[in-house]
């Protein structure tokens, strides 16, 4: 890993050790291809179950229910050599850790827990998190998706948007308002009858992800599939700030990446007979990135240590998530501009990145909602609404 | 045949994918936040040890590191893998740069009397040293038969059979236990230490100790003068005919 300040002795052993395994196996598994994967827009769902395998899928919970229980920073560093690679695998893992597994840990039945978390911490089973509608994305609140109970059942109806893996998912987390407008979670089974998941296509951004469309259309579901636990936004917010602080490790994995490609194609790049990476425009952008990488890394660790600790308040997770993020996108723009013509090509893996970071800075909360819930914090004037 | 107790030699070097740099006052290569790694062919070593033990023909797997501090780190990665024990010989400092194949053997010996195993796995040679000794000194030293260079090991009544990759090709060889095999790189393809497995490893024995408590004295025979870059490749030169090649090649001394 890049570590100018050395952060790595600082780790335990066994998050050292969890470092080492999860990017051996993503050299192994997934670098060759990820290419290939990006450029045809295809997801290769057939390493979920390898993931599974090697405990990489909600890594952070508890053995109890057949996760790794890894510590938080062991659980960054997997999301961070995950998206160093490409963000699509990170995203998925996000999804499955913190945005499905998370949520039935947390607010489930002890009978939901044993029924699906063993299942989707192998890799198994595939879920999805439909929060999201198409008028509602930075306003959660705002959704339209209603649970309408009846009898022992509910009925589910609306439409949810930007969902990844749905249409690869056996379930999905639906949030819904009851009928007292309360909003509430549901382990809905992809199969039931008047569910949909539309794929969406023509993404130039986290092409190596699948991105759907869920639509719900009289979905009867028993009302055993609500997550008991789960009573407003506060449950649905409480697993993005889980998945929230995974994308801020994940983020300097991608910048590692584009950092990498720019610093090593400047040592055999020349003009006029001299290697660019002896120019001094072209070390001052390498000079900001390899700092953005050191002071993101120190925010993510310090981050995971608090987490570790429990100490951890949600608005340091928007600080670390939108820094890290918005850096990584500069970093891979600026080293783009270093490969020059040879970095709109895929055969360097800049501009994919470059591409897919438009999607991370957007997703979990935009640069400008982390804004305003750090602006909020530190004034006290809600700017949001 | 009774269940083997295995040993496997697990050598911390540096990473495969590095680049080696020489230091500048050439007494050695720059390890100094270098990122190392277990010897791939010890890898390879244990998996087959830990696939003997999935078979049930070894009851015990114990790796062996020989090392400073940080061979800690390879012993987890080993325990991770499916070791059941680990066990660091401390050598550090000036002590461990003059460390040769013959001291390791000797510490091997040693613990292999002390903990009664009949199978010694090790890596066919290092990646760093590429000495290709250890094994061949090692039973040697015990009195026991080798198979090196193994692609196929098995068992076959009261021994095992290996298939060794030699110059011409295949050989195959029967020999008895105790034995020495060491591995090369078709005999498996090493699995990952998975995080479940690296979580459970945390409970596995390390057990530490010196040289001098297995009564072993490692004092090198060798010391390294210098180490330095191959000379840079200069240009050759082309010839007119075969006449000319003889005669060059009759002035440089070749012949």
């Amino acid at each position: 890993m890049l570590d100018y300040f050395q952060i790595t002795e600082a780790l335990s052993p066994e998050d050292r050790q969890t470092q080492t395994v999860a990017r051996d196996f993503m050299e192994a598994e997934a670098s060759d291809s990820v290419l290939d994967w990006w450029e045809s827009g295809e997801f290769p769902e057939q390493l979920v179950p390898k993931m599974g395998e090697m405990g990489f899928l909600g890594a952070n919970l508890p053995t109890e229910y057949g996760a790794s229980g890894v510590s938080n920073v062991a659980y960054g560093l997997i999301m961070y050599e995950l998206e160093r690679i490409d963000s699509g695998f990170r995203s998925f893992a996000s999804v499955q850790g913190a945005l499905v597994m998370y949520p039935i840990y947390r607010y489930g039945s002890e009978e939901q827990k044993r029924t699906y978390l063993p299942q989707l911490a192998a890799g198994q089973m595939i879920g999805c998190f439909g929060l999201t509608e198409h008028d509602g994305g930075s306003d959660p609140g705002a959704m339209k998706t209603r649970a309408r109970r009846d009898g022992e059942s509910y009925i589910l109806n609306g439409v949810k948007m930007w969902i990844t893996n749905g249409n690869i998912a056996d379930i999905a987390i639906i949030w819904a308002k009851d009928d007292d407008d309360v909003v509430r979670g549901f382990v809905v089974p992809t199969d039931t009858p008047g569910f949909q998941a539309n794929h969406i296509k023509h993404k130039m951004s986290m092409r190596a992800s699948v991105t759907s469309e869920l639509v719900m259309d009289e979905v009867r579901i028993p009302a055993s599939q609500m997550l008991p636990e789960t009573r407003g936004l506060s449950a649905p917010l409480s697993c993005l700030t889980q998945a929230r602080y995974g994308i801020a490790w994940g983020a300097l994995g991608a910048l590692e990446a584009v950092y990498e490609d720019a610093l090593s194609f400047s040592q055999h790049r020349s003009t006029f007979d001299k290697p660019i990476a002896s120019r001094q425009l072209v070390q001052t952008k390498l000079v900001d990135m390899v700092t953005d990488h050191t002071n993101g890394l120190l925010l993510a660790w310090r981050l995971g240590v608090l987490k570790d600790a429990g100490t951890m308040h949600h608005t340091q997770v928007s600080m670390a998530k939108r820094k890290n993020v918005r850096v990584a996108l500069n970093a891979a723009r600026s080293a783009r501009e270093i490969l020059g013509g040879s970095g709109i090509t895929l055969e360097h893996p800049t501009i994919r990145h470059m591409l897919n970071l438009e999607t991370v800075d957007t997703y979990e909360g935009t640069h400008d909602v982390h804004t305003l819930i750090l602006g909020r914090d530190i004034t006290g004037h809600n700017a949001l609404v | 045949m009774s269940q083997l107790r295995v040993l496997v030699g697990c050598k911390r070097v540096i990473d495969y994918a590095v680049k080696v740099r020489v230091k500048p006052d050439k007494t050695g290569v720059v390890k100094e936040g270098v990122k190392h790694s277990m010897n791939p062919f010890d890898e390879i070593a244990l998996e087959e040890a830990v696939r003997l033990k999935e078979k049930q023909v070894a009851s015990e797997v114990i790796a062996v590191s020989c090392g400073p501090q940080a061979c800690q780190e390879t012993l987890r990665t080993a325990l991770a893998m499916g070791a059941d024990r680990a066990l660091h010989v401390e050598v550090s400092g000036s002590e461990y740069e003059g460390l040769l194949p013959l001291g390791v053997a000797k510490i091997l010996a040693a613990l292999v009397k002390k903990e009664e195993a009949n199978l010694v796995v090790l890596g066919k040679q290092a990646i760093d040293d590429d000495c290709n000794q250890t094994g061949q000194m090692l039973a040697a030293l015990l009195d026991w038969p080798q198979a090196t260079f193994a692609s196929a090991v098995s068992v076959e009544g009261e021994g095992l059979a290996v298939t060794r990759e030699v110059d011409g090709g295949l050989e195959n060889v029967r020999l008895s236990l105790p034995a020495v095999v060491t591995a090369d790189l078709r005999l498996n393809e090493p699995r990952y230490a998975t995080l479940p497995n690296i979580m459970k490893s945390k409970k596995k024995p390390l057990a530490q100790m010196t040289p001098g408590d297995l009564g072993v004295d490692i004092n090198p025979s060798l010391t390294v003068l210098s180490v330095e870059d191959p000379p840079v490749r200069e240009a050759g030169s082309k010839v007119e005919d075969v006449d000319q090649l003889i005669a060059k090649l009759k002035d440089s001394g070749v012949f």
